[in-house]
């Protein structure tokens, strides 16, 4: 397969929009959890019931268009190579949990990749809308239609007191969760990001890495979500995580500032040092690349480097991971054949760009 | 050098430290790596990968275990309370820390109760979406209750003629609530 082709097929429509803050926040995303009445949770379920709640969703909502969204497919889990599993996995389509111990899990998924519908997870249903940029509200928006247009043939659990009964308490209430994916290079080389994380913390908010293992961030890309899903409006939880990622903005564009102040040329010279090694590599581990890549977006974001498109970081993050890697190889793959697979991929992908600034330039 | 010695086999030297804090009592251990690992229920180790939300979860809702002690007989009620609909056991569900159905809530709310506290931060009532098509009354309810605060508020700054719309308001409300029971 050409990277081209490749290229078409496995990045989702989506990713290469931009939205508003795009130099900064990479993607926002919103998840529902919910459950349907008169069915035990997957957590005991019988296979029975399982294949009734998938049977459900194929009658109601299968093949199905809503809006803008284009038509709906739904995946079963039992149906997928173990390839294409992982790849909807690094595509953040699906989690983990589905694609490898759910073997009655399905995935209501539209057309253009924004909304993803896990049945049969945690929950019977989690309803997931992934949108560029800081669009945290719209996504909210999307996410409530599509819980009423399930409403309309699927009857909740719910309760007064307790909202939407979820199979873990971690999550009863509204069964939200509202998650940013942020790229904060310069708060990690000012080494503020240990300072920054206790205290968002302190505020009900979670920081991962979305990447590293732990508390590792590969690629200085974290993932910032709400905790509490209880007592407080979907709208609060939403905007309580907005202002927090608003002014997590507004301190990364600061330390940028500084950094291009104090140490202008220094900063240039990495950036360029990270291109060389992505354009020159024939063998490059995840962890190196994904390095390589964040200071490259910085560079881009900083105009060091011009002829780059943005996104590059996003779409390189995701490609590069084993699952799509394998899907591009058409196979499976050692770690020290990814690894010059990797570099490869990468390589031809910055020939595109050059390519592309040629052309714009003739 | 005054070099620490493992506690536990006093022959290795401690190269693991802890420190366990229950209830604000704060312990301190010094292990060698084969005892630490011995200990690997009491203690986290990276290598746990399967480590995930819900062992952190049943760690907090253990915490009846106390009562053990002090009053075996409480302690074996709680045990044994069983959801009538799915059988899930508290036991059970304080080890996987997820409920089985619905109607765990209902079964285990006293036990709920202080758990819900905990993890979300005091809150135990729901104040998000309620759903439209079997949320029946609740929309209505909810909607004088705001109403009636409205009220309260608008007597307070002495706007008597938009009070007196809200009132309108909340009567309007209140008789398509009662329609709706008669309906039932």
């Amino acid at each position: 397969m050409s990277l081209e082709k490749f290229l078409n097929t496995a990045v989702s429509s989506w990713m290469n929009q931009e939205g508003p803050d795009s130099d900064i926040v990479l993607s926002s995303r919103i998840r529902l959890a919910r459950n349907i009445v008169d069915y035990e949770f997957p957590t005991v379920f019988s296979n029975e019931e399982a294949q009734q709640i998938v049977e459900l969703f194929e009658q109601h909502f299968a093949q199905q268009s809503y809006r803008s969204l284009g038509r709906f497919e739904l995946l079963k889990m039992n149906e997928l190579q173990s390839i294409e599993k992982r790849v909807l996995v690094e595509k953040h389509l699906i989690s983990p949990h589905l694609a490898e111990d759910c073997p009655f899990g399905a995935c209501l998924l539209s057309e253009n990749e924004e909304v993803s519908i896990m049945i049969n997870e945690e929950d019977h249903i989690r309803i997931q809308c992934l949108f560029p940029g800081l669009q945290l509200t719209e996504a909210l928006e999307m996410a409530n239609e599509l819980d009423d247009w399930i409403e309309m043939h699927i009857n909740y659990a719910f309760d007064e007191k307790r909202g939407y009964l979820t199979s873990c308490p971690t999550n009863v209430g509204t069964g939200l969760r509202a998650s940013v994916m942020m790229h904060l290079p310069a708060l990690v080389l000012t080494q503020q990001m240990n300072r920054i994380i206790p205290a968002i913390n302190q505020l009900g908010l979670v920081v991962r890495g979305t990447y590293g293992e732990g508390s590792e961030a590969l690629g200085n890309i974290f993932q910032i979500s709400n905790q509490i899903t209880l007592g407080k409006s979907e709208e609060d939880i939403v905007e309580d995580l907005k202002s927090v990622v608003q002014q997590l903005i507004a301190q990364e564009r600061m330390a940028r500032e500084a950094l291009v102040k104090t140490l202008n040329i220094q900063l240039e010279d990495r950036v360029f040092r990270s291109y060389g090694i992505l354009a020159n590599s024939r063998v490059i581990e995840s962890k190196e690349a994904a390095q390589c890549l964040s200071d490259v977006r910085l560079g881009i974001d900083l105009r060091y480097i011009k002829n780059i498109s943005r996104n590059i970081l996003n779409e390189l993050m995701i490609l590069t991971q084993p699952g799509f890697l394998q899907q591009y190889a058409g196979g499976a793959l050692r770690p020290n054949e990814r690894d010059v697979l990797r570099a490869k991929l990468i390589r031809e992908r910055l020939k595109m760009e050059e390519k592309k600034a040629m052309e714009g330039d003739e | 050098m005054n070099r620490l010695i493992c506690q536990e086999c006093k022959q290795k030297p401690a190269t693991m430290h802890f420190t366990k804090i229950i209830n604000g009592e704060k312990t301190e251990f010094h292990l060698c790596e084969h005892c630490a690992q011995e200990h690997g229920d009491v203690f986290m180790f990276p290598e746990n990968a399967g480590f995930s939300i819900h062992n952190l979860l049943s760690g907090l809702l253990n915490f009846e275990s106390p009562i053990k002690e002090t009053k075996p007989n409480a302690f074996q009620g709680i045990e044994l309370l069983q959801c009538e609909r799915c059988n899930m056991t508290y036991h059970q569900f304080a080890k996987i820390g997820r409920f089985g159905c619905s109607h765990c809530y209902h079964t285990f709310a006293k036990q709920l109760q202080p758990i819900l506290k905990r993890l979300h931060s005091g809150n135990t009532t729901h104040a998000g979406k309620i759903p439209k098509r079997i949320g029946g009354t609740i929309h209505v309810r909810k909607q004088i209750e705001q109403l009636k605060q409205k009220l309260q508020e608008l007597i307070v700054r002495e706007e008597f003629e938009k009070a007196a719309e809200v009132r309108d308001q909340i009567r309007l409300l209140e008789t398509k609530l009662s329609e709706h029971r008669e309906e039932d």
